[in-house]
């Protein structure tokens, strides 16, 4: 590095410059949360869809599926799965899910297996109802197509 | 070493390169079921195996960076730590704490590890990489606490170095952004913003300070180049990493629901993030270039200058890779991302603990000049393998990444393989990931042993000189 380029000045850049950025962070924050309700639409966020949320955390779902693109590649995407198994209605899907999560886990040698977890037919509605929302969270038409 | 209290640095390296070894072991378990599917499942699904495997890697990084900063900072202060008696006590609190949580993951279903936890009191489980029980996350604080105190009051009473303050401050920031992982609303939109919070602020920020601050203090011990030089570099680096590492947070924000402004902010941002990484490149082989003294402990100078490079070509180049907005609306939640995130993280964070741990265990086990001969050459075989074994990793993830990519993604709705599919399809590249990470343990087998070998002969070479 050249001669006149001082500690002091190479000091200046990191406190400005780290302050500046910072600071800017924050107020795209503050910006990104008066923005975000008009796309996650969180009026519709009911009992069931933050209990399927809480139920998603509590069976570590994130340990193999993805949701919007986050998390484990071991299985599928989950985030549009109310798109690929919806059939275009809430119903079609809840019964999906309902007779799905009751099959595992699917007795196919080497396949990648997913564990049993003796959820109550609710949990299944509420996990349901979890992912039903989550597909409609505007996230600028993610993913490609409805394989996830 | 300058003073006797550094010493308590060694627990945290030994517990440290424990959880290393464990974390290869469940990451070789994971690389099999990717093949088998079934393979094990029923007594170690892939998602408690996945946990164990990332946790194992924060926990043994954060041992890393705590008994880097006990060595580093009683030295570049020039006066004995503050407390060392709290220094062991917090030792062994965080060393049982990781122990049962880890055990906890393995013996108690996941649902029921929430239960006993209380976790609905304070729900904060089931996040990826913040999979730990609230309890355990409370422990992580108050350790994290307690450290910083130990340490801020040992420089406020010692010289405040360039090297310490940016040691102290990438700190802080590790434990003020940790503080994000108790903010869990129902909404996911908003866990997920504030859930980087942690994790980007984490590994894309104030870690580089602290990796900064660990090279820059390996290189004025191991090149004897002049601290101002060293220190005017330590400072544009880490300058360049927080300019272009905040707002380049928004590569995160693309596909979870923030709005299209952070397209823009996140490519343009994020696409500096390599910058300071190539800039450390630089710094490293020009300061060796510069050197002073000829010091012997050659493998830790290797693994000073191998962190640079690899930190470079894994969070430079790999993140850059993907990190273009239309770039990544194809290879987001792909293997593409697997890939850098082990190059990533080897590379900097790993590979910046194994340099101060090459550095300054020889110093505590009474060998200023390094460890002998035979077992620098082994600890330099183990260097090669592992650093050889994680970019073979890398490439077979990154093709499988983009293979899936062409059969998932690229067609229409019509035409796309379904996920599963798409897995079967590009087996052949998870075998390659398996046998390269077969490898990285023969190459992290060989760096155990190295700490074992070469006594006898340095028994016979160089009688005792009282």
């Amino acid at each position: 590095m050249a001669e006149n380029f001082t500690k002091g000045m190479a000091r200046n850049i990191y406190y400005g410059g780290s302050v500046f950025f910072f600071l800017l962070l924050m107020g795209l924050t503050f910006d990104t949360m008066l923005e975000l309700p008009k796309r996650d639409h969180r009026e519709n966020i009911t009992e069931a869809v933050a209990e399927g949320k809480a139920l998603w955390e509590n069976n570590n779902c994130i340990g193999c599926h993805s949701l919007m693109g986050e998390g484990a590649y071991f299985a599928p995407e989950l985030g549009n799965v109310y798109v690929r198994y919806g059939a275009g209605s809430e119903e079609n899907f809840e019964a999906f899910m309902q007779s799905w999560m009751a099959m595992q886990p699917l007795n196919v040698p080497d396949r990648r297996k997913m564990p049993q977890f003796n959820l109550s037919e609710e949990d299944v509605h509420n996990i349901s109802q979890f992912l039903i929302w989550t597909s409609r969270i505007d996230n600028n038409n993610w993913p490609p197509n409805k394989q996830g | 070493m300058k003073f006797e209290s550094q010493s308590v640095a060694k627990p945290y390296f030994i517990f440290a390169l424990i959880l290393f070894a464990v974390q290869i072991v469940f990451g070789l378990l994971m690389g099999t079921q990717y093949i088998f599917g079934d393979f094990l499942t029923e007594w170690i699904p892939f998602n408690v195996a996945r946990m164990v495997h990332t946790n194992a890697l924060i926990l043994w990084l954060l041992f890393g960076f705590m008994g880097a900063s006990y060595y580093m900072v009683p030295e570049e202060s020039d006066t004995e730590l503050y407390s060392p008696l709290l220094a062991k006590v917090l030792f062994w609190v965080f060393a049982v704490a990781s122990l049962a949580t880890a055990a906890s993951y393995l013996l108690v279903p996941y649902a029921k590890l929430a239960e006993l936890t209380f976790n609905e009191l304070l729900p904060t489980m089931g996040r990826e990489f913040l999979e730990q029980p609230t309890i355990t996350k409370i422990g992580i604080v108050i350790v994290c606490l307690g450290f910083i105190f130990n340490l801020g009051m040992t420089i406020l009473k010692g010289r405040k170095t360039v090297i310490n303050l940016v040691l102290i401050t990438g700190l802080i920031g590790l434990a003020v952004f940790f503080l994000f992982s108790f903010y869990n609303p129902d909404n996911l939109a908003l866990d997920k913003y504030f859930w980087w919070f942690v994790v980007h602020l984490w590994v894309e920020g104030v870690w580089e300070l602290i990796l900064g601050a660990i090279l820059a203090f390996t290189l004025i011990k191991v090149t004897g180049v002049d601290r101002e030089i060293i220190e005017k570099w330590l400072y544009v680096i880490i300058a360049m990493a927080l300019i272009s590492g905040l707002i380049g947070m928004g590569h995160h924000y693309f596909w979870i629901g923030p709005g299209e402004y952070w397209l823009w902010l996140g490519s343009i941002f994020s696409a500096l993030e390599p910058i300071p990484f190539f800039m450390m490149v630089l710094f490293a082989f020009k300061m060796v270039k510069q050197r002073r003294v000829e010091h012997g402990n050659q493998i830790a100078l290797t693994w000073a200058l191998g962190t640079a490079v690899m930190s470079f070509l894994g969070a430079g180049v790999w993140g850059f890779l993907h990190t273009l907005a239309p770039v990544n609306y194809f290879t987001h939640g792909t293997q593409i991302t697997a890939a850098h995130g082990h190059l990533a993280f080897f590379g900097a964070y790993a590979m910046i603990v194994l340099t101060i741990i090459s550095y300054a265990m020889p110093i505590m086990r009474g060998r200023p000049q390094g460890n002998p001969p035979a077992a620098q050459r082994l600890e330099r075989f183990s260097f090669w393998a592992m650093c050889i074994s994680m970019l073979g990793i890398t490439i077979a993830l990154t093709i499988a990444g983009a293979w899936s990519i062409a059969l998932q993604r690229l067609p229409d709705d019509a035409n796309a393989l379904s996920f599963m599919a798409t897995q079967d399809a590009i087996v052949s590249m998870f075998w390659v990931r398996l046998v390269f990470g077969v490898t990285f343990l023969v190459g992290l087998v060989a760096y155990f042993a190295s700490f074992f070998v070469g006594y006898a002969e340095e028994k016979v070479s160089k009688p005792v000189t009282a």
